[in-house]
């Protein structure tokens, strides 16, 4: 089995009316209640607030961020475990992101 | 609410269930008598134990383990709240307290051991109050309970509805248990006639929970309803004022609850589908013969006697046998009706029942034989369970001196049949 890093990035739940979040948190859950019953999470990771600070350079300076582009901003993250990258894949697929324009980053774990 | 957060924090944690809401209502306690009482008390509480369980999962995420079946989906802020809140809806609740009723009646407890959890977790009386309202003491109690709570650990997860195999099996448990909770309240032995109420509001309302459940409306259950809800029409008229019993001969029947019987004869109408007839039919169907008289004297004895028959067909018991022979003297006079009490087979199963050497005294006071009369209400009389018991079999004892006596006045005589045999305490290992 390996370990893959989903990264969700792109979607702004806040930007929408309330009935409209709702509806979304509902797939959401729905989604996760799926990759539960198939025993794939290993963590179940979190959602990720829009804004934060950003350390960065040699004088280690501390900025208001992350600024980056919204459709690219990573704004939560999860932990499942498959055998193949193909299979972790097949499961991002079915995350709800996409109706809003998002996209899942679906990165394997590296093993030194 | 504790049925739903049991859910929600697994079997195994019960006690963290009990707690929150506790915490729940300690908070209205402080809060409430400052800011007012809310325009919605129930969402109040229901929110305050919401807030309350997320603090402590998002506390002891990995500390601890909560329900198995939700799995992964309360360690992570993705998913916690949503699924907190799915399960403590108002349709959702209803299911966890089906849930909690059939986890209550796991096949290693005893049937008082059953009831007794039933009325602590799901009706949320104390020990206290389940001590007063049974033959029991507090300790007898507070063991089951407490070995009750220790099998319902065990298991981890409540009980699953959904499996319809499993729900079946167990569903006559359910259905006794809470025919037992019903009769505890409605002849039990605690004198406060508040109480005994509770305990047959309860019962019913938990077979409305039951008669929600697809697999749960069969037709045992509709006439389990049915039989309660009828018996229970009658309990403004039971008592007087003091709160001693008036048998149903000398009831007000202007006084019974109209709504109920109505309520009830709906109930044993659906009752009637399909091809099971169970106890609880013949029961609800004797309770109707008697609500559709308006006066005593238009009681339909030979349709009553036939309906104890029947009884005994499918659940023949020494305390049936007693009911019918009572049905029979008032059919028949006192001499058959003790005729057929001596027919009765093992009648040393009555041997603690106060009520049996009571109705042998009332039939032989009835045909005039005054000598044995008093020997048997004497014979009663030290069996007698408590002080309401002691103080009748005493006045009718006193009746025999009387030139000539009325009848005897508690319902005990007249509907033995409900009234519970306490059972030895099997559960005590």
């Amino acid at each position: 089995m390996s370990e893959f890093l989903f990264l969700f990035r792109g979607s702004n739940l806040q930007a929408r009316s309330p009935e409209q979040m709702q509806e979304s948190i509902q797939k959401w859950v729905a989604w996760f209640k799926e990759l539960n019953e198939k025993g794939v999470i290993k963590e179940p990771g979190n959602p990720l607030d829009r804004s934060g600070k950003v350390v960065r350079g040699h004088g280690k300076d501390v900025h208001d961020g992350p600024y980056a582009e919204a459709k690219d901003l990573v704004n939560g993250y999860l932990l499942v475990e498959t055998a193949t990258i193909d299979q972790a894949v097949a499961l991002a697929r079915g995350c709800p992101i996409f109706e809003d324009g998002g996209s899942v980053e679906v990165r394997p774990i590296m093993k030194f | 609410m504790i049925s739903a957060l049991t859910r929600i924090f697994g079997a195994h944690n019960l006690a963290l269930a009990e707690d929150v809401v506790q915490d729940a209502f300690r908070r209205a306690l402080e809060v409430w008598p400052m800011r007012g009482v809310p325009d919605n008390p129930s969402a109040w509480l229901m929110t305050t134990a919401r807030n309350r369980a997320l603090d402590i999962l998002r506390r002891q995420r990995t500390a601890n383990t909560f329900a198995p079946e939700l799995g992964r989906l309360l360690e992570s802020e993705w998913t916690v709240a949503p699924v907190v809140d799915e399960v403590l809806a108002a349709g959702a609740i209803q299911d966890s307290m089906l849930r909690m009723m059939f986890s209550c009646c796991h096949p290693h407890l005893s049937e008082p051991a059953q009831v007794a959890l039933i009325l602590n977790i799901l009706c949320g009386f104390s020990i206290d109050e389940i001590a007063n309202a049974s033959l029991s003491g507090y300790a007898a109690i507070e063991k089951r309970i407490v070995r009750g709570k220790k099998v319902l650990a065990e298991s981890k997860r409540l009980f699953d509805t959904g499996v319809p195999a499993d729900f079946s099996d167990r569903l006559p448990a359910v259905q006794r248990a809470l025919y037992l909770l019903f009769n505890e309240g409605y002849h039990g032995t605690s004198p406060e006639r508040s109480v005994r109420s509770e305990l047959c509001n309860e019962a019913i309302r938990l077979t409305a929970v039951l008669l929600q459940h697809p697999l749960g409306k069969t037709p045992a259950t509709y006439a389990l309803a049915a039989l309660m809800t009828l018996t229970a029409a009658r309990l403004p008229a039971r008592t007087d004022s003091s709160g001693n019993l008036i048998a149903l001969s000398n009831q007000d029947r202007a006084l019974w609850d109209r709504k109920r019987l109505i309520e009830g004869t709906r109930l044993l109408e659906l009752s009637a589908s399909g091809n099971e007839v169970a106890a609880y039919h013949i029961e609800a169907a004797i309770a109707s013969a008697h609500a559709m008289a308006q006066r005593v004297e238009d009681t339909d004895w030979s349709k009553i006697i036939s309906l104890y028959d029947a009884l005994m067909g499918i659940n023949p018991s020494p305390i049936v046998a007693l009911s019918r022979a009572i049905a029979i003297s008032q059919r028949d006079g006192p001499e058959r009706g003790l005729e057929a009490i001596d027919a009765i087979s093992n009648p040393e199963r009555l041997a603690g029942y106060p009520f049996y050497p009571a109705t042998l005294g009332e039939l032989e006071l009835r045909r005039d034989n005054r000598k044995r009369a008093r020997e048997h209400f004497q014979m009663a009389l030290a069996r007698a369970r408590n002080a309401t018991e002691r103080l009748f079999f005493e006045q009718r004892l006193a009746a025999c001196d009387v030139a000539s006596p009325r009848p005897a006045t508690t319902a005990a005589f007249w509907e033995p049949h409900l009234a519970p045999i306490p059972a030895a305490d099997s559960d005590e290992d």
